[in-house]
């Protein structure tokens, strides 16, 4: 019963998305209020409808109802309770159910917090949300539908959740991610919204930023999520793969961190506008890549749902409309938005003008490796695009942006003097290269790229506090009053770029410093690791709620000195018989100890036993967390919460 | 107005490039049998029987048009397509089994309680069998013809349907179903 209460509630959500996305515009187009009125009212009907649909489909999990094709696929009955309702998201249609309910929460928020933006340009957003709701909802309804019954032969239990998902952080990833990927929806909304009225100004950017920041930082976390997921679950201690999905949640990561500074543009100077809609489409349509890259059956990936040329027609096809759509809208008028004020070569603007470039180059990048064995395909050829392309482009591309981000931050908008900003740079230089050089050494000898990009997060960092000392004390009250008055933007700013160089030098650590190996051992065997050692005390075999399991127990200290009690699992699921390696982690902040089961060797009870020392992994996430907080910060800037616009409404609802 | 600058429809260009490119992409799935094994023999295999003390190699599958089906006990839609490969077996095709991955008492009870519609039963422990095959999970269906060849790979469930739809038209006309022609075990 629950379920055909969501297949209908998904079908009345259908018919709210279709009226919000024809009638507000109707209403805007014929000058009638009472009708652009209608966006939000019909906004949250779409949600509501969708929260039903969403709420039966996890009920229909609770009560583990395998009837339901879906259910019986991605559940069985020996799943624990957790599992069983995050499972709702654990395959292709409920995962799509997932994201078409999220864009209408996004829809339904921007109809919330968007009193003071004018009706008509409400009515323009919400319709264009209510057009990609419609394409979703299609599709979920016409290829995909979470609610189908498997009738009348059900199976009396489910087929299991892959059992790689069957995990804590598997819980909280996709919808992080999702939540990032249709956030920027909304940025796409108001750039095409922002097309059709054909007169951007800075209030526009304004109404736009705060919506794509908050995009961003799920989109971070949701990325952060992944790899440390993929650190620990897949048992070979690596964070990042260049796997086609990664890339596919990478590629609108990059394109929208270049949003966010060119938006920063267009609020502060109104300018960059053409470019600013321009990336705000690439973003959204590069988040829809991504699905269609999943779902499509076109690349192969371990994280790929299960396939369907059928489905990846209709993504190509709404795709298509969507992105398409928006490139000819843009083609058509973004000329109107050229601006005619200027900036020197030495400007902020001029700065974060490059940080764009980069970043988008970054963006093509994983783009061109994403779909080269595509294009190989295509000409025959088999090629295969492996890290070394990827970290070939992307180490140097980030050395230069962060040589960007600092004469960037410092400089001053329009026109800046350049020997100012370099004599400032150079006094910060060296102390971060003596920094860095002896930072880079501690552990132990690096080659030149760890050290230069340690010097670099230092400088990165240095030139942070220096900014913020100066910006404190000019204001002239004290230091302490000084730095109460910079605004959560900047704060936000300042944090953002700090977890970056968090981020930078945890990479460089583990890449450079890390120690693995992959041996031989026995209950009793003992292995040395630098100053670790690590015991194999004994093996022992239990039994979970769906699993069998190996157990190893290991005790590891550090010159003598007991560190960590270690229990790495080898588990053999009951219902696909999938064996999955749970590596035991000893996590510490300046260093991981990481040992997986691999195989039993021959008939002994010896294992290839991976044993690794990773020094600054936990950097990583924690520096995209760092970064994801300096989003949420800058969110809560005063600017974003004052009630009047420097705009005329008036003005905005006699265009036509 | 200003006179249009060409450059805004670059991004259009692009995109319209990519587009093409994913199309062309769309009709190959790589969970279907890369083409390279359609037309190929079965890959070679010494693995033991399930029920007897036989050795089965691929020209246990040479000499009839057969289906090989992949199962196991684990696989819930497994249970789904068993009483239809019966209803096959009764019509007389031939089809050989894959035990895949499987616990081997299980795997006799489980034919022992609903029945065998299997000439033979390949035990593939360790999914070794599988792997050459490129099998992505249970069930799955080869269709194999007189020389040991794959004709056709069907993942999941083999139904009516599926039977009519994909079998039939590849197998010979107005011959004999599979299995009909050279001796059975």
């Amino acid at each position: 019963m629950a379920v055909e209460i969501g297949h209908l509630s998904l079908w009345l959500a259908l018919a709210a998305a279709l009226c919000l996305s024809v009638f507000p515009l109707i209403g805007v187009y014929r000058n009638l209020p009472a009708w652009q009125w209608y966006a939000r009212p019909l906004a949250w009907i779409q949600w509501l409808a969708m929260t039903v649909a969403m709420v039966a489909l996890g009920y229909s999990f609770y009560i583990n109802d395998f009837s339901v094709a879906y259910v019986a696929g991605h559940s069985n009955s020996a799943l624990p309770l957790e599992y069983r309702l995050s499972a709702i998201w654990g395959g292709h249609e409920g995962s799509l159910l997932l994201w078409g309910w999220m864009l209408s929460g996004w829809a339904a928020m921007v109809g919330l917090l968007s009193r003071s933006v004018p009706l008509p340009m409400v009515a323009r957003v919400l319709a264009v949300m209510g057009m990609i709701s419609v394409g979703f909802m299609l599709f979920m309804l016409l290829t995909s539908n979470p609610f189908d019954r498997n009738l009348p032969w059900f199976p009396l239990d489910g087929a299991d959740l892959n059992p790689l998902l069957q995990d804590p952080g598997l819980i909280i990833h996709p919808p992080m991610l999702y939540m990032g990927y249709v956030g920027f929806s909304v940025a796409f909304a108001f750039a095409v919204a922002g097309l059709l009225m054909g007169n951007l100004d800075p209030a526009w950017a304004r109404w736009a930023r705060p919506w794509t920041t908050v995009a961003w930082s799920f989109l971070t976390v949701g990325i952060a999520l992944g790899s440390w997921w993929a650190y620990y679950e897949l048992g070979w201690g690596g964070w990042w793969f260049w796997d086609p999905v990664e890339n596919a949640s990478l590629m609108p990561w990059l394109a929208g961190t270049a949003l966010i500074h060119s938006l920063a543009v267009s609020e502060k100077r109104n300018m960059f506008r053409a470019w600013t809609v321009l990336l705000a489409i690439i973003t959204f349509s590069l988040s829809l890549l991504g699905t269609f890259l999943v779902r499509s059956g076109v690349l192969t990936s371990v994280h790929a749902f299960a396939n369907d040329p059928a489905r990846g027609a209709f993504i190509l096809g709404f795709l298509i409309v969507v992105a398409g759509g928006a490139l000819v809208l843009f083609g058509l008028r973004a000329s109107a938005l050229r601006s005619n004020t200027g900036f020197k070569p030495v400007s902020r603007e001029a700065f974060l003008l490059g940080n764009n470039l980069i970043l988008l180059t970054a963006t093509s990048v994983v783009l061109m490796g994403t779909l080269f064995p595509l294009i190989g395909e295509a000409l025959d050829m088999k090629i295969s695009i492996r890290s070394p392309y990827f970290n070939g482009f992307f180490v140097p591309l980030a050395f230069v942006l962060i040589l960007l981000m600092v004469p960037g931050m410092f400089s001053n908008w329009k026109r800046q003097d350049g020997n100012s900003l370099l004599k400032r740079m150079a006094l910060l230089a060296p102390a971060a290269i003596i920094a860095g050089w002896f930072g880079a050494r501690l552990p132990d000898p690096s080659p030149w790229q760890g050290v230069l990009a340690i010097m670099l997060a230092l400088f990165l960092v240095f030139a942070h506090v220096d900014d913020v000392v100066r910006r404190a004390r000019a204001y002239k009250q004290g230091f302490v009053t000084g730095l109460g008055k910079l605004g959560r933007g900047y704060w936000g700013m300042v944090l953002a770029h700090c977890g970056l160089a968090v981020l930078i030098a945890g990479i460089t650590l583990v890449s450079f410093h890390e120690v693995e190996r992959d041996i031989r051992m026995a209950p009793g065997d003992t292995a040395k690791l630098g100053d670790y050692t690590f015991v194999f005390d004994s093996l022992d075999e239990y039994r979970g709620p769906n699993f069998d399991s190996t157990r190893g127990h290991f005790h590891v200290s550090h010159d003598g000195e007991p560190v960590a009690v270690m229990h790495p699992e080898k588990r053999t699921y009951h219902a696909s018989r999938q064996v999955m390696t749970e590596a035991a982690i000893d996590a510490g902040f300046w260093r991981d100890l990481y040992v997986a089961l691999g195989e039993p060797l021959d008939k002994s009870n010896a294992w290839a036993v991976r044993i690794y020392f990773k020094p600054g992994i936990r950097w990583i996430w924690l520096g995209a967390l760092i970064m994801a907080l300096g989003g949420a910060l800058a969110l809560t800037d005063k600017r974003y919460r004052r009630n009047r616009f420097a705009t005329n409404d008036a003005g905005a609802a006699n265009e036509s | 107005m200003k006179a249009n600058s060409p450059w805004v429809f670059l991004p259009l260009v692009g995109f319209v490039l990519l587009a093409v490119l994913l199309a062309s992409g769309l009709g190959r799935d790589p969970q279907e049998l890369p083409s390279a094994l359609v037309g190929k023999p079965v890959p070679s295999f010494s693995l033991p029987s399930l029920l007897t003390e036989e050795t089965y190699t691929e020209d246990s599958l040479k000499g009839r048009w057969q289906l090989l089906n992949v199962w196991a006990t684990w696989c819930p839609t497994c249970h789904v397509e068993h009483p239809y490969l019966l209803e096959l077996a009764a019509r007389g095709v031939a089809i050989s089994g894959l035990n895949y991955k499987d616990e081997l008492p299980a795997a006799r009870e489980y034919l022992a309680n609903l029945g065998n519609p299997f000439t033979h039963v390949i035990v593939d422990a360790d999914g070794q069998l599988g792997l050459d095959l490129g099998v992505y999970g249970a069930p799955e269906t080869f269709l194999i013809n007189p020389a040991g060849e794959i004709v056709l790979r069907h993942a999941g469930d083999l139904n009516a349907r599926v039977w009519e739809e994909k079998f039939v038209p590849l197998l010979p006309t107005q011959a004999p179903a599979p299995g009909q022609g050279e001796g059975e075990e």
